[in-house]
């Protein structure tokens, strides 16, 4: 039988939660710069959310950009940009961003008039007209959507945990939402609906991650009645490292596959992929696990029935344990 | 624990291979024709075929105006030929108002109006206003009507345009989705389903005279209309009555023909639209009659002799594409109220093609990626979590196929994600196994102790990304619910293949033969 790779040392006992208040500063630091830079830059809304029109179409021949971008502003519509998009050359986007009173009607007649300017020869790839009073309400249902399935979250994990397990679940849940915003702030990458249904994926992807660690702690509360609480939570982290390290890994090599060679149409939803799976590992370490620490983890409340506890076949706490890593 | 019963084996096995029969359409997507219909390939959506998707805004508040306007006419008729004095008649904001003066026919007047529609409530406000109000049940009810008419329209309008498989559906109150897959150039179709095409014929008011008319002043019940643009040779505006003597309700077919060489549209009416052109034209001999699209005079011709036939056409400047089109507006019937488009979204079959091959190259890398990394992590254990991985992506396949499921390209990523996920709830078990493992128990119970431990984990964490799904499937639209989909189906069957097909191939390996240690 060939070797097996093993990408985590076996029986690790890394002191975690000694780190624990450099990670909270460093958690800090990052959603305070997120909060600015959506308080000062806000976020690059794409026309779904901020209404307006995109083109992207195939002209006959490599098209000269300077006449056609001169003849679409003399079409007086507002902000128009024109770029080349993919690898064809003959293939343009137009993006028209209108301002806040258009109505729909006057939306429906830019892209009339945008065609207008291309021609009938020209091949369109891709179409998208959002009024204006449809963008404002993806906004909102995007809001909710994002707000409500944090809120279900916390609600399942209450339930089937303690309230301080929620609550850790809850902040690291908003952490990486808010970083990830934060991030799309920065870079000023477009922000878009399926940036949202990336924003959902990656909560749920990281509470998983959590829950995965939530459940050993619960265990090891229930089976180590007098190890002090941070020695416990650093045995639960270091005996779940090499799942959380794997999995992380494989999701990570689908998700940069899919930004590598998905097409345009999904890049900036597998770079929000990737970025969460990033963080959300990073947050389920640093910060849902250590938060525990601060919260006065009553043991007999999730002390209950453990068979486990009875075998007796695991070894304990080992004295290495303890040690820092 | 590692026992399994027979029943259970069949069933695993059973669910796995109808998970691989459902996903064999795909296969041969070329000759899903011939197939019968529960037994096709899954649907790809707009985004992937190309299409293109439109959603639509009835604009109700225009029929309320417009019963309210009818209700306004209706009063006017009642109360002269009661001779009741009336000043202030008209609409106001959502009701209907007059004021009587004098305060002896104030009685009679609040009773004759309250007898003109069972839908409005009259109240006598002070000093002999009456306010009529269109109650909200009936106000709701209006509204209701018109999308339905409006969806059964514009139905028939795209139908007719010889669109293949359309979808029109209504979305909440007041709006209609429409996908049309497959077209790639949605304008001729937004030019036909944004034209309300309301036919009406009116009297011309032949007491204004030009300079009344160019001065904008009109008797009560008359109002001005602009000429259409196909108005051959016609005046700028017209006065007309607002009374409609005949309406397009009333044509049971339209066709585009030809008039001394001229493309005109002739039409008919049924019998009781007929009968009622008919005595119109019979009493109106000599007036001219406007023929009315949308609010604007096409022609007003002259009435030289009674049209008792019932049908006629409508001459103007048209071309043949007009009239043709004209013809299908009319037959396939008004729209109750204007429609705006508030979304558009079109894909070409060449982007849709491009995204197809991109997801497809993706989920294929992304595919060979883990089945590397899970075999060597994992070695034996690993291979049998890539079996299970791959009769999980045959189940989604199936599962998304039988349920008649769209496939969108964030659909195609839900995918990818899966594959990356699915394998987490075996590298849960198989971590534990070793974790067991070194703490000293047996083969056995190891994996009997990784199975069972790693299993709470296991549903806790997918259960609270299924609570993400869920919302984002409620929340989404198009694509995105899509991903909401793919994502929910592939955490359900990931659960099965990793819980029942993975321990099942285990404990079927511990049966085979003499195993002292765990070969991960």
């Amino acid at each position: 039988m060939p070797r097996l790779i093993n990408l985590v040392p076996v029986d690790t006992s890394i002191d975690f939660m000694k780190r624990r208040l450099h990670a909270l500063v460093l958690s800090v630091v990052l959603m305070v710069a997120a909060v600015v830079s959506l308080g000062v830059q806000q976020l690059n809304f794409g026309i779904d959310f901020a209404g307006g029109i995109l083109v992207e179409a195939r002209m006959p021949a490599e098209p000269d950009m300077g006449a056609l971008r001169d003849r679409l502003n003399g079409l007086g519509l507002g902000a128009v940009s024109l770029t080349h998009i993919g690898e064809d050359a003959r293939d343009v986007m137009i993006r028209v961003q209108q301002p806040e009173d258009t109505t729909d009607e006057q939306e429906s007649a830019a892209l009339k008039a945008i065609q207008g300017v291309l021609g009938d020869s020209v091949e369109y790839r891709r179409v998208e007209l959002v009024g204006p009073k449809v963008g404002g309400e993806l906004i909102e249902a995007g809001i909710w959507a994002v707000s409500l399935s944090i809120l279900a979250i916390v609600v399942y994990i209450w339930f089937r945990f303690e309230w301080q397990f929620a609550v850790g679940a809850m902040v690291a849940l908003i952490h990486d939402v808010l970083i990830t915003l934060g991030l799309f702030s920065v870079l000023r990458l477009e922000f878009d609906l399926t940036t949202v249904a990336a924003l959902l994926t990656l909560a749920g992807y990281s509470i998983n991650d959590t829950v995965v660690v939530y459940d050993r702690v619960r265990e090891k509360l229930r089976k180590f009645k007098k190890l002090a609480l941070v020695d416990l939570l650093n045995l639960a982290l270091n005996k779940t490292l090499s799942r959380t390290i794997l999995t992380s890994l494989t999701t990570l090599i689908a998700v940069l596959s899919l930004l590598f060679l998905g097409g345009d149409v999904l890049r900036n939803f597998s770079a929000a992929l990737a970025f969460g799976i990033i963080i959300g590992t990073y947050s389920t370490v640093y910060v849902a696990v250590p938060i525990l620490v601060y919260f006065d983890l009553r043991r007999e409340a999730v002390a209950g029935e453990d068979p486990e506890a009875e075998a007796g076949a695991d070894g304990g706490p080992a004295p290495a344990d303890k040690a820092g890593g | 624990m590692l026992y399994f019963a027979k029943w259970k084996i069949g069933l695993v096995l059973a669910i796995c291979l109808a998970g691989l029969f459902f996903s064999v359409p795909n296969a041969i997507r070329g000759q899903a024709d011939t197939l019968p219909s529960w037994w096709q390939p899954v649907t790809l959506g707009l985004d992937l075929q190309g299409g293109s998707y439109l959603l639509l805004e009835v604009e109700t508040d225009v029929v309320v105006r417009e019963q309210l306007e009818a209700l306004v006419e209706s009063a006017r008729a009642e109360l002269r030929s009661a001779r009741i004095r009336y000043v202030g008649l008209g609409v106001e904001g959502t009701s209907a108002v007059v004021t009587i003066p004098q305060v002896d026919q104030r009685d009679e007047a609040g009773r004759l109006l309250a007898d003109l529609d069972d839908a409005v409530t009259v109240t006598d406000e002070a000093d002999g206003r009456f306010v009529m109000a269109l109650t909200e049940e009936a106000m709701l009810e209006r509204r209701n009507q018109a999308v339905e008419q409006s969806i059964e329209i514009v139905r028939k309008r795209v139908d007719e345009t010889g669109t293949r498989e359309p979808t029109i559906q209504r979305q909440g109150q007041t709006r209609i989705i429409v996908e049309l897959p497959g077209v790639d150039d949605p304008q001729r179709i937004k030019d036909l389903i944004g034209r309300t095409a309301k036919l009406n014929f009116h009297l011309v008011d032949d007491r204004v005279s030009p300079q009344e008319l160019n001065a904008g002043q009109t008797p009560p019940g008359t109002e001005i209309m602009p000429a259409a643009e196909n108005n051959a040779g016609g005046p700028p505006r017209y006065a007309v009555r607002k009374r409609v003597e005949v309406s397009g309700d009333r044509l049971v077919d339209a066709q585009p023909n030809f008039q001394d060489n001229q493309p005109v549209v002739s039409f008919r009416f049924d019998t009781a639209g007929g009968s009622r052109f008919g005595r119109v034209t019979q009493e109106n001999v000599g007036e001219n009659l406007a023929i009315v699209l949308d609010g604007q005079v096409i022609s007003a011709p002259v009435i030289r002799e009674p049209i008792l036939g019932g049908s006629g056409v409508i001459s103007g400047r048209f071309s043949v594409q007009e009239t043709q089109d004209l013809a299908l507006l009319l037959r396939a019937g008004a729209l109750p109220a204007p429609l705006t488009v508030l979304e558009e979204r079109t894909v070409g079959p060449g982007l849709g093609a491009d995204s197809i091959e991109a997801g497809a190259l993706a989920s294929l890398l992304g595919l060979v990626l883990v089945v590397v990394f899970m075999i060597a992590s994992y070695g034996l254990f690993g291979g049998m979590a890539v079996v299970a991985l791959f009769i999980n992506l045959f189940l989604l396949l199936g599962a998304l196929s039988l349920l008649g499921a769209t496939l969108t390209l964030p659909g195609i990523a839900g995918i990818v994600l899966t594959m990356g996920m699915a394998v987490d709830a075996n590298v849960l078990i198989f971590e534990r196994m070793r974790e067991e493992a070194r703490n000293g128990r047996t083969l056995m119970n190891s994996i009997e102790t990784g199975f069972r431990q790693a299993f709470k984990a296991i549903v806790d964490a997918n259960v609270t990304t299924l609570v993400a799904a869920g919302l984002l499937f409620y929340f989404g639209s198009g694509p995105v619910k899509g991903f909401a989909v793919t994502l929910s189906i592939g955490i359900v069957s990931s659960m099965f293949t990793a819980v029942m097909v993975t321990r099942l191939m285990v404990v079927t390996w511990l049966r085979r033969g003499q195993h002292k240690a765990l070969p991960i």
